[in-house]
This record gives structure tokens, sequence and C-alpha cells, in this order.
């Protein structure tokens, strides 16, 4: 199957419009269903696929407006790879976990096609196909968070989706002008990324056209001062909405930075290595501060999640191979672990209707497996090591350690700022004394709940304690991705500044 | 005493003027028709035009490219042939709207398809023509015809739009004569291209400079009218909720083409000839345009005329692309209202759907956005159908508007106007929101009214109309290949 992409992409798509047809009590098994098979797939794609080599895999080309040098282009590699097993597994469990009753086909249906959408992003190899997901993925995400979400669902999914779109458009008009320089280069139009990787951009226009991207993919991640829009997507979405959010659509924007930032800009990005790094240092040490002052449960597990994506921007800008396989890793633990975080919440509040840290207390006594999963979450939140969290959020330290230990050292509190807002949440939330009488009656996880957070925990310590299998292909593909950097760089100190990170590599 | 003219009949290469004809012809065949029986039903006139049009379309592809005919006045360049097919496909796909399961006014009397026709043979003549006269009489037929199309819509906003139409356009035609008068002034001739032969060598008379800027504003007041440019397009929104929803989804198309293709040809010819401020104010006007009626439609509570808004931006949007002058952006031109004809008329058909005789459900507009509100759960097909076209109007991926907006876009990077493609991009951004604002009824909201409300109008040739529109709005990544290749072909043909 060397199309294997493709039908990871449709597969999805084909069995939502199926979904149409099926009778709403049947929906949920049938989009679990599809939902494993799909995983199976993305498995398979990973037996499948030659891990030692670095280079794109699976490639297939289809010619769509050769007048305007656009195609179906798509292949994978070591870093799309496990981001795309990480999306259908996360699609899975949210959905094998899911408590929602209202509309529920309507939901499933939503939900495939958020997936299609969600694997389109991390297998296009043509800007404008990776823009057509990109785009694409807002309108399912805007039916889930103003459909089922709190409140204010509609002004926050109106934000969600304006927010993104102004920022795309602008990396829209980005890609149209390296298409356009393409073209007066090779008098060729091509939107292939691989075609575009071959071009050697002056300076300044590299600056002009980090730039340009930069908006569209730090509005998706957010970076600091463009993350006003998530507290509220988070605090209105529904579990699933948050679970996808966080997991896998905040992925893109960091998936868009190594797919298209570094290797097309090579001299721009390590210009901007200060500026970004201020900028996610803000987003480590403020939104962890942030966290610190919640109420609501979720919104500290939300501004918890915007504090780690600050880890993994400062990883990619580290612009040496443990920084950028950290950063890699670090995408993968993020989603598995705020996504479970997420859920956990979604359970208690199911049961209770509020997600108000003073409601609760000793939740431990009533509800013990909770508390263990939970607990066992929160420590690769934080970073604990034989943890999931840990592997990736060292490697990145140790990674921009070489560029700068000062903001490294800044950095690194975050581990100690997570532990103060999540001991908290622990402390108020399972420990003391049980004084709410509602809180009495309420029931541990059911079955269906424990087997959905099982696997989550299994992999959590799986990865935390061996994570090689994993970490090595995307090793690979970054070593050569900096390597590609490096031969591309045209300053001096942007060559310096990347190779001096391979030499100290090789020595070890 | 005068030597006789001898013309011969070969010279005149009267084929050039059989598209016309035939729309003329079929429309005296349905008046003629009425007199004979006038109890026939609306379905005959409404085939009857169908085919009548369709032996039009017929006749257009035959037309060889680059020709001249009747007295040299009739041109039949690449541009004339893409739009004639452009005019009569969008009034084959408008024309079926007739079939209502309601019965309207207007579709009662043989003469409206008759009038129809005339009209398709006014717009045929202007973009088949350099010659300012006849692109005059063109215009002056279509736009007649137009308006008493409009006001056979039997109501009291019929009325007033069809006046405000007229009035507004008498004023624009006067505007034009104005100008091609000053432009016979100035060279003695009002064919297009002549005048550019003469202008040429005059362009650099000293104090000749002042006349034709004058001549060069006044045709530009006149094509604004008609283009709903800032600030002459205060007369849509008022017509278009005037105006039944299936014409006025269709005069946001269909008329504007054609005054397009006018507009290339004339201005065209000013920037061709160096005049570079005809350039910024064309580029000025089209940026308050797009800009200042998203900024209109976002406060709009009534969809047609949110619609009306919007158009007027995607026409702003389309007019930057004129003023690149280059084959790219002529062809953006086509292949944006070709990919927004289907989408846009569909819109208005989804309108037209949910029509009433009285407005039953609110006093001051037809279409509220309330009347959609919870659609998806009462008529789910409809919501998501409507929903796509909403999406594709925002230009989002892979819906057909956005092959459109992204070629446009493509060509102001090309030409070396990247603040245009940005600014393009933040319009599309703001417009986003008043599109997602009728998702957000339609989806996010508990519905007010039942299903009746929606589809009262509902019949299935209207059905086919929408499925019509909806395959070529999802499937437009399937067809912009060969379009774009065609659009360019031709247009590169005619040397623009």
């Amino acid at each position: 199957m060397e199309n294997i992409l493709s039908i990871l992409v449709f597969f999805p798509a084909v069995a939502g419009l199926l979904g149409f047809v099926i009778d709403k009590d049947s929906a949920k098994a049938y989009g679990v269903t599809v939902a494993a098979i799909e995983f199976l797939l993305s498995l398979w794609l990973w037996f499948s696929f030659d891990t030692a080599s670095a280079g794109m895999q699976f490639v297939e080309m289809i010619p769509l407006i050769p007048d305007m040098g656009i195609s179906y282009y798509v292949g994978a590699d070591g870093i799309s790879l496990f981001i795309i097993i990480m999306t259908t597994l996360m699609t899975l469990i949210g959905m094998a976990s899911m408590g929602e009753t209202k509309n529920i086909k309507n939901m499933i249906v939503t939900l495939l096609f958020l997936e299609m959408t969600m694997i389109g992003v991390f297998v296009a190899l043509d800007a404008i196909i990776f823009y057509l997901f990109w785009e694409l993925s807002l309108v399912p995400m805007l039916y889930i968070i103003g459909a089922w979400g709190g409140p204010l669902r509609v002004y926050a999914s109106i934000k969600f989706f304006l927010y993104t779109f102004t920022g795309s458009l602008i990396m829209l008009v980005g890609m149209l002008f390296v298409a356009y320089i393409y073209h007066s280069l090779t008098g060729v139009w091509s939107f292939a990324i691989t075609d575009w990787y071959a071009l050697v951009l002056p300076v300044d226009y590299q600056l002009w056209l980090f730039a340009a991207f930069f908006i569209g993919f730090a509005i998706k991640v957010p970076m600091f001062p463009f993350h006003t829009w998530i507290p509220y997507a988070h605090g209105q979405a529904p579990t699933i909405g948050s679970v996808i959010l966080a997991a896998v659509l905040l992925k893109m924007g960091t998936y868009g930075f190594v797919r298209f930032s570094l290797p097309m800009f090579p001299d721009a990005s390590v210009m901007a290595i200060t500026p970004v790094a201020v900028l996610s240092l803000i987003m480590i040490v403020y939104t962890a501060m942030i966290a610190y002052a919640q109420k609501d449960i979720k919104q500290v597990i939300a501004y918890s999640s915007v504090s780690h994506m600050g880890i993994i921007m400062l990883g990619l800008f580290a612009m040496n191979a443990e920084g950028l396989s950290g950063s890699v890793f670090q995408m993968l633990s993020h989603g598995i672990v705020s996504g479970a975080l997420f859920m956990l919440v979604g359970m208690i509040y199911e049961r209770r209707h509020t997600k108000l840290m003073s409601e609760f207390g000793g939740l431990a006594s009533v509800m013990p497996k909770f508390a263990v999963i939970f607990g066992v979450m929160l420590m690769a939140s934080v970073g604990l090591p034989l943890t999931i969290g840990f592997v990736g959020e060292f490697l990145v330290l140790l990674g921009f350690y070489q560029v700068s230990p000062i903001i490294t050292i800044i950095a690194g509190t975050s581990i100690i700022l997570g532990a103060v807002y999540m001991l908290r949440v622990m402390k108020f939330t399972f420990f003391g004394p049980l004084n709410n009488e509602e809180n009495k009656k309420l029931k541990d996880l059911n079955r269906r709940e424990t087997w959905s957070l099982i696997p989550l925990v299994a992999i959590v310590i799986w990865l935390g304690v061996y994570p090689k299998p994993v970490l090595e292909p995307i090793d690979n593909s970054v070593k050569a991705l900096l390597n590609f950097m490096d031969e591309k760089a045209l300053t001096k100190e942007a060559k310096d500044m990347i190779r001096v990170a391979k030499s100290s590599k090789e020595v070890k | 005493m005068l030597s006789p003219i001898n013309v011969s009949l070969e010279s005149l290469n009267l084929i050039t003027l059989a598209p016309m004809l035939i729309a003329v012809v079929g429309g005296l065949i349905i008046l003629v028709l009425d007199l004979l029986n006038n109890k026939l039903h609306k379905s005959l006139y409404v085939m009857l035009t169908i085919l009548v049009l369709f032996i039009d379309f017929g006749a257009v592809l035959g037309l060889n490219v680059n020709e001249r005919g009747f007295f040299d006045v009739m041109l039949i360049d690449g541009i004339s042939i893409i739009s004639q097919l452009m005019v009569i496909g969008g009034s084959m796909m408008f024309i079926p709207l007739a079939l209502t399961s309601k019965k309207f006014h207007e579709y009662s009397y043989p003469e409206f398809f008759a009038l129809f026709l005339f009209m398709i043979a006014g717009f045929q003549f202007m973009v088949a023509s350099d010659n300012l006269i006849l692109i005059f009489v063109g215009l002056e037929t279509a736009s007649l015809s137009l308006y008493t199309l409009i006001a056979l819509h039997n109501r009291a906003n019929s009325y007033e739009a069809a006046v405000k139409y007229f009035t507004m356009g008498a004023l624009a035609a006067g505007f034009f004569t104005m100008g091609s008068a000053v432009i016979y002034a100035l060279t003695g001739s009002i064919e297009l291209y002549k005048v550019a032969e003469v202008l040429a060598t005059r362009v650099n008379e000293t104090g000749l400079m002042i006349a034709i800027f004058g001549s060069s504003v006044l045709l530009l007041v006149a094509f604004a009218f008609k283009i709903s440019l800032f600030p002459f397009h205060t007369w849509v929104p008022d017509v278009y909720e005037g105006a039944s929803a299936p014409l006025a989804g269709y005069m946001s198309v269909v008329p504007k083409i054609a005054a397009f293709v006018v507009s290339i040809r004339i201005f065209g010819m000013y920037l061709d000839l160096g005049v570079e401020w005809v350039r910024w104010t064309i580029l000025i006007l089209a940026v308050i345009t797009m800009t200042l009626a998203n900024i209109m439609a976002l406060v709009q509570n009534d969809v047609k005329r949110m619609l009306a808004y919007s158009s007027i931006s995607h026409a702003g949007f389309i007019m930057a692309a004129l003023a690149l002058d280059t084959t790219e952006g002529n062809t953006s031109i086509f292949l944006y209202y070709a990919l927004f004809m289907f989408t846009n008329l569909g819109a208005f058909t989804m309108l037209w759907i949910s029509r009433h005789k009285k407005r039953i459900f609110d006093t001051r507009y037809d279409h509220p956005y309330e009347k959609f509100s919870g659609l998806v759960q009462t008529m789910p097909m409809a919501a998501v159908i409507m929903g796509i076209f909403m999406l594709s109007l925002a230009g989002v991926p892979p819906f057909s508007v956005f092959w459109g907006k992204i070629y446009v876009m493509q060509a102001a990077v090309n030409a070396g106007y990247i603040w245009l493609a940005i600014i393009m991009g933040l319009n599309s951004a703001i417009a986003a929101y008043y599109y997602l604002k009728l998702i957000v009824y339609m989806f996010l909201k508990d519905p007010v009214q039942d299903a009746e409300t929606v589809s009262y109008n509902m019949s299935r040739s209207l059905m086919v109309i929408i499925g019509f529109a909806t395959a070529a709005t999802v499937g437009a990544i399937f067809y912009v290949q060969p379009l774009i290749s065609y659009l360019y072909y031709m247009i590169s043909a005619s040397g623009y």
C-alpha cells in the first residue's frame, strides 16, 4: 500500500459522509469503529515506515492545477509520522471516552471530517494543499465549540475562527510570494514544498517571508501576544473539543515551523532566535503564573498547555538536534498528556457539572482510580523523570542550553512553576477533608472511562522509560533537516549557529 | 452628387451578429406565441428561453476568434467570446428559478421572458464591440430591460428599486455619453482602437492631459455606477432588496461581467497609454470599495442586504485585478466571476426558496438572520448547502471562490502589488465574520420557526439548480485547471 497516506486522509472523510445515514443510536459505535480502523491504519504506516531513512516516504503526487503549480502532493517523514499516529490515537480515545449525548450523530460526523483535515495538514507537501486542510480544519472545530460548548460558546468559536483565519491569510500571501519567486527564477509554477526547499532566498526576503509565515503559525501555537483566543476556546469547548484542540490543532502551528519556516528561511530563523526565545519565555512564565491564579481546573490545564507550547517553541529554535528532536517529542507528549488531562476534567465535570476547585476536596478517597490516573498525568505534565513529559522537556532544555544558558535557566523554572500550580490542583481537588456532601456520592471511573485512559497511561510510562523507538526516526529526520539548513544558510552567523550545534552532537 | 456606396455582403461578416439576433428573435417568438394563445403556462416560456439560450450558446462557441464584422463595429475577440458564454451560462442558470411552487406575479407575463432575452442581446452587444456608440446602445438596451424586470416583481419596494436603479442608470448613461463626447473631441473617432492610435501620438501634447483626464474620469464614473464601486455603490443594497432574490443574484454577476469587459477595453487602453493615475484611481477605489462594503455588511440584519454588500466587496476585489493590467489579472476577473457565479446564484436561490408572498416573519425584512436560526435541526441538508455557499464566499478552500481569490492574489503578487494582496487577505478575514454570522445562526442557534417557513417556495427545478450550484462549488478543484487554461488562452489571444 504505497498510497496509505491518501487512504489515511480520505478514509475518515468517506466514513463521515456515510455517517449521515447511520442511525442515531449506533452513531457512536460507528465513529469509534472508524477511528479504531484509522488508528490501525496509522500503525500500519509506522510498521511499513523505513525508520532508517530520513527523507519523505510514501510520496504521492497528482497534478491538480498545473497552470498554477498546485498538485495533490503528500508524504511523511519521521517528524510527521508520530504526529499522525498521535492524531489518530487521540481522536479514537477522545471519541471513545466522550460522554456527549446531544446530537451525537452530528458530533461523530464532524469529528471524522476534522480527523481528515488534521491528517491532511500533517501529510501535505504542497503548500496549497497544506493551506486547504489548515483552513478546513477550522470549520468542524467552529461547529464543535459553537454547538456543544458552554454559555459563551458562540463568541468563543467565532473568536477562534477569525483569529486563525486572519493569520493564515497573511501566511497565504507569503506562500504566493514564494511561488512567485520560484516562478521568476525557474520559469515553472510550483507550490511543492520540496521544490521550495531548493530556493536560496536573500536574507531580507527571508525575513519578510518568515514574518508572514510566523503570523499564521504563531496564532495557532498560540505564541504570547496572540494567545488570547485560547482561554475562551478551551473554557467554552466541550471536552472532546478541548482534547482535540490541545492535542492536535495546536501542533499544526509548531509543525508548520518545522515544515516551512526552518528549512525555507534558515538565516531568518537564526536571526529570530532571540525574539522567539523571549516570546516563548514570556509564554512559559507568564501563562504559568496565570495558571496558578485560576479557580477553574480546566483553565489551569488550558494555561499549562500554553505554557508547555512555549517549551516546544523554544526547542524548535535551538537549531540543534537535541532541541529539535526534543521539541518534536514534546509535541507528542504534550498531545497525549494535555489531551488526557482535559478528558479527566471532562469526566469530573460530567459528574458534578462544575470545574471549580473550591467545590472539590478529598476526592482521592471516593474516586481512587480517578485520582491515580490524574496523578500520573499531572506528573507527566510537570515533567517528572520516567514519564513522557520529562524526555521532551529535558532534551529541549539541553538543546537550548547551547544557545543561551540564561534563557534555559529561566525556562527551566517552568518545571518548578508547573509543579506549583499542578500540585495546587492536586491538593485542592484530591486531598484535604471531604467536606462537600455532594462529593461523597461521586462514582469512580466506569469501565469505558478507565479503558480509554489506561492506554494513555501506558504510553506515558512506556515512552518515559524507553523513548528510543519514537525518538530515533525523529532524530534521523531532524538531523537531515539541520544538515540541509546548514548547507542552505547564507550568512556566516547562521551557519555557525547551526554548525556549532551539530558538531557538539557528534562529539558525544 | 453622392456616389453610391457599395458594400459586399461578405465584408459585413454577418455571422458576428448571429448570437444577438438569435436572442432577439427568440424574444419576438415568445411575444408572438402570447399573441396567438395567451393561456400558456410559464413553464413553456421558461423552457423556450432555455432553448433559445442554448442555440445562442452554440452560436457563440462557433465564432472565430479575432474577427470584425458589420462595418467593423463588431469585435469578436477572446474576451467577447468568454464573456458572452458566461452571460448566457449565468442566464440559463437563472431562468429555471421562475418555476417555483408558489406563483409570483412577474413570471405570469410572457413579456418577462421576452425582455429577459432582449437584455441578454444587449449584454452581448456591449461585450462584442469596441465602438463606444454600440456599447452605449447595448448598455441601454440591457439596462432598460433590467429596470422593467425589477419592477415586474410586484411590490412597493420593487418599484422603489426599479426607479432608483433607473435614475442612477440614467445618470451613469449621461456620464458615459459625456466621456465618449470628450474622447470624440480629442481624437475624432469613437472606435477604441483608432482612439488608442490617435491618443498615443497626442498623449504628450501640452494642455491635452487635462482633457484625457476628464474623459477617463467621466467614463470611470459611468462604470463605477454599473460595477458598484465606492462612492457610486449606494443603490445596490436597496435595489437588491427590492428585486426578487434570483434577480438580485443575477444582477450581482451577469451585468457586472458585461461592465467589466467594457472596462477592460476602455481602461486597459488608458493603462496602455501609460496614464498611471488611472491605475491608481482604480486601485484606491477598489480598495475602499472592498473594505467599506465589508464593514457595511457586518452590521446588516438581513441576509439579502448582507449578500448585496458582499457582492460589492467582491466587485472591488476584482476591480483591483483590472488595474494590474496583466494577462493574469484579466484572466482572474473572468475566473473569479465564473466561480463566484455558481456560489452566489446558489446562495440567492436559497433565499428564494424561503421567500413568502407576504412578510410573515419580520415586518421590515424578507430574510432576517433569525429566519435561518437552527436550520440544521429542521432541514440539515439545506443548512449544510447554505453553509458551504457561505464558506465558499468567505474564501475557505477547497470551495470555488477560494480558487478565484488565490488567483487574483497571485496575479497581484506577480505584478508587484504585495500590499494589495495583503489588503485582499485582510478583507477576506473581515468578510469571514459576516458569512460566519449566518453559519452561526444556522448551526449554533435553536430554531424559532418550522421547516415550512424556510422551504416555502421549494420546487424540483429549484432543487436542480441548487444541486448544480453545490456540485460546482464543491468540485471546483477538478475543473479549475481547464477553466484557467481556456480563459488564459482566449484572453492572451485577444491581446489583453
